[in-house]
């Protein structure tokens, strides 16, 4: 099966799992699994529309994959997913940089 | 209105302090970032170490700052290998009250302390720390004495 790893700041909607192993055959299938056996999770992983939130980005091994790929981009049983938030911030709100 | 968490509070050794401290006035007028470790215990967050990492926002580093996804996955390592939590981020507001903005809670992440850092000039570095409550907005976090190495 796939592993999952889940970051420190999801891992209490995981049952302080650091990894969750997963099937399917694409990253899509393989984070809804994560979603059904962890629900709690949902929220602060997928927006309205299921797909993967903004501020959370989503890697294969050290490939960044967007929302866009994950559902052609095919996994096996030895594939890493790695769920990383983006950390990023400022001391202006109004900024367009 | 602020509101204190009274159930998690946060204490950060001696080193940890000096070490954010002379990171956010070394890159001052630029913002400075990096990760906090420690653990938990009895609803305390010891902070025993923290790691400095480069501010790779394109464009105003004055007023924004970026951890590439790579430096944190490195620092999820670093925990793992070291028996430690990653615990939060800090990140510097220079000029500005270490106050998050918008654009800080847009981007947070639940369970990570936010600590910032307001630097001004010729004055005392500024201290204070968040966290995302469950309506995704900051509550502040209650910062007991610093912990010096010898306790």
């Amino acid at each position: 099966m796939a592993k999952i790893i889940v970051p420190t700041p999801l891992r209490k909607f995981t049952s302080d799992k650091s990894s969750v192993e997963v099937s399917g055959n694409t990253v899509t299938s393989a984070i809804l699994e994560l979603v059904n056996q962890q629900p709690n999770i949902k929220k602060h992983l997928l927006d309205e529309n299921e797909k993967v939130q903004p501020f959370i980005r989503i890697f294969v091994g050290d490939e960044d994959v967007s929302n866009d790929e994950m559902d052609t981009t095919p996994i096996t049983e030895t594939t890493v997913i790695s769920i990383v938030p983006a950390i990023a911030g400022g001391s202006v709100n109004n900024s367009n940089n | 209105m602020e509101q204190k968490i009274n159930k998690l509070l946060l204490a950060f050794s001696a080193e940890t302090t000096m070490i954010m401290i002379n990171d956010a006035t070394e890159i001052f007028p630029d913002e400075c970032c990096g990760f906090m470790f420690g653990r938990e215990e009895k609803g305390v967050r010891l902070i025993s170490e923290v790691r400095s990492v480069t501010n790779q926002k394109e464009g105003d580093k004055r007023r924004r700052f970026e951890i590439l996804p790579l430096d944190y996955m490195l620092a999820e390592r670093y925990a793992d290998e070291s028996g430690l939590d990653l615990l939060g981020i800090y990140h510097s507001h220079p000029l500005h009250p270490a106050i998050p903005s918008e654009h800080d809670r847009v981007a947070a992440q639940p369970f990570f302390s936010y600590t910032i850092l307001s630097v001004f000039p010729e004055e005392k570095t500024i201290i204070r720390s968040w966290r995302l409550n469950d309506n995704k907005l900051f509550e502040e976090e209650q910062i007991l004495e610093v912990i010096s190495k010898e306790n």
